[in-house]
């Protein structure tokens, strides 16, 4: 058993770096939105410099993830958690990543102008925050139901994108004056979009990791 | 009056279950071999309760288990090896091709004819690789001409991927070939008679990773034209070999799955626990 208890730590092990890099991810995403919203560049400027660490993060769940497979050649549930796992990291720096890129966007944004604040883009991003949060939180309890109900969020992100995709056009076309910044605008929302996307990515991954069931592209 | 028949007992104990099966078992073709209702005894020791399975034509299933769980005993069953051991008794059927092998009637030889066995420790006659593979040929009548003979016996070395190795060397001692070519040996001598069911009793457990690879690929090619039944303890063997494995515990069959299903998704959480080296 000695062997297994080996294995054990090591899952413990990979379970806690996914983690702290979903926390990390989620934090930069939390940290860019509010850098959109009170107009902070040193904030913005935080998500960028901290992205090097997210990276690091990432390779070190790759590199554990393959000597789990490799070395100790887990099967059933522990395959399970070790392939999400690995599956799930590229995801989470992928978010970090549209975090960053939110902003970069603010700070070209504070260079101009500001606009009138823009309620359903911040509606957006605190669901993206909450979506990442309940996907990694249902992963952490193994929480298949959790999971399924946290895709559903995806739904509201969607919605409240089209909607702000739409009033932001109006608005170009309203006031062209204000385009270059509105342009940046959809940007951010698109961003937004794409995170609620991988957000649903992690819990299809939770859903697997728990039942077996691959639910990509049928829910 | 019958008196109680006493089980085998461990630490462990197996609840009462339905075997987990999924649909997928059942839809691979008819059975080349059907278990039903088989109980087995040593004497008044119960060491097979109650098993029933199917083995598709052409399929490879792997028996796995822990020590002890029987499943060697289950394979012996199937081309009845386990008669030669005194006070031992079968109760149910097996049934190949629908017929009861232990029916009245049936032709023991004729059985183990068609049922070939390969063992764990490779058991080469100490005679010429030749020899070795004519010897089935022989007793069994099979030929009726000298170049038949010889060609029968470079098709089951063929068949067991050893004639590139030892075509050179057939009046050599086989007791002169390495342990994995002494196996394949062992293999080609069941391939000989042509038989229809292959059992191979933890066939690679003594050899090297090479010689393992080779056995491997070698089952993965006769599946073509035979069905295999192989115990192993090796997990990662049987997940590379089969298509179907069957998990045994304290004489009871807890699982039948396919392979995929069994390594990464058990339905049983017995089988998950041993799966996952988890168990006891």
């Amino acid at each position: 058993m000695e062997f297994h208890r080996h294995l054990d730590d090591e899952l413990n092990e990979l379970r806690d770096r996914v983690l702290l890099l979903g926390g990390e991810a989620e934090r930069a995403l939390e940290r860019s939105m509010n850098a959109l919203a009170e107009r902070d560049n040193n904030l913005a400027r935080e998500v960028l410099d901290h992205d090097d660490e997210i990276d690091r993060l990432e390779v070190d769940v790759d590199r554990q993830g393959i000597d789990i497979i490799a070395l100790r050649q887990p099967a059933a549930r522990d395959l399970r958690f070790v392939i999400s796992v690995v599956k799930m990291a590229p995801i989470l720096e992928r978010v970090a990543d549209h975090a960053c890129n939110i902003a970069r966007t603010v700070i070209d944004l504070n260079l101009e102008p500001e606009l009138k604040p823009n309620a359903e883009l911040q509606r957006m991003g605190r669901r993206a925050v909450d979506m990442v949060r309940g996907a990694l939180d249902a992963f952490t309890s193994n929480d298949a139901r959790a999971a399924r109900e946290c895709i559903t969020c995806d739904t509201e992100i969607n919605v409240l994108y089209n909607s702000v995709f739409r009033n932001l056009i109006e608005l170009m076309a309203s006031h062209p004056e204000t385009a270059t910044r509105d342009a940046r605008l959809l940007f951010i929302a698109k961003h937004i979009e794409r995170i609620g996307d991988y957000a649903t990515d992690i819990c299809e991954l939770t859903v697997y990791m728990s039942e077996a069931a691959i639910i990509k592209h049928v829910h | 009056m019958s008196t109680p028949t006493p089980t085998i007992t461990t630490k462990f104990s197996v609840p009462e279950r339905r075997v987990k099966t999924t649909s997928a078992v059942h839809l691979t073709g008819p059975a080349k071999v059907s278990i039903r209702n088989l109980n087995f005894y040593y004497g008044r020791a119960q060491a097979l309760h109650d098993i029933s399975l199917d083995v598709p034509e052409r399929f490879v299933m792997a028996f796995i288990g822990p020590s002890g769980c029987g499943k060697s005993t289950f394979l012996r069953t199937l081309n009845r090896m386990n008669d030669v051991i005194p006070g031992t008794r079968a109760e149910g059927e097996v049934l190949i091709d629908g017929r009861d092998i232990y029916g009245s009637g049936t032709d023991v030889v004729d059985l183990r004819r068609r049922v070939g066995m390969v063992f764990q420790k490779s058991n080469p006659f100490p005679k010429s690789v030749f020899e070795n593979v004519a010897y089935g040929l022989r007793i069994n009548q099979v030929t009726s001409s000298k170049s038949e003979l010889e060609g029968r016996v470079e098709q089951a070395l063929k068949d067991a991927a050893l004639w590139t190795e030892v075509k050179d060397r057939l009046k050599s001692s086989a007791l002169g070939l390495s342990g994995g070519q002494q196996q394949r040996l062992c293999i080609a001598r069941a391939l000989a008679i042509r038989p229809e069911v292959i059992l191979m009793d933890e066939p690679a457990s003594a050899l090297d990773p090479i010689a393992t690879t080779k056995i491997e690929e070698l089952i993965f090619d006769l599946k073509k034209h035979y069905t295999i039944i192989i115990v192993t303890h090796n997990m990662q063997q049987a997940a590379r070999v089969s298509d179907l494995t069957a998990f045994f515990l304290l004489g009871k069959l807890i699982e039948v799955n396919t392979t995929e299903k069994m390594f990464t998704a058990p339905g049983d959480k017995v089988t998950e626990d041993y799966i996952t080296g988890r168990f006891g």
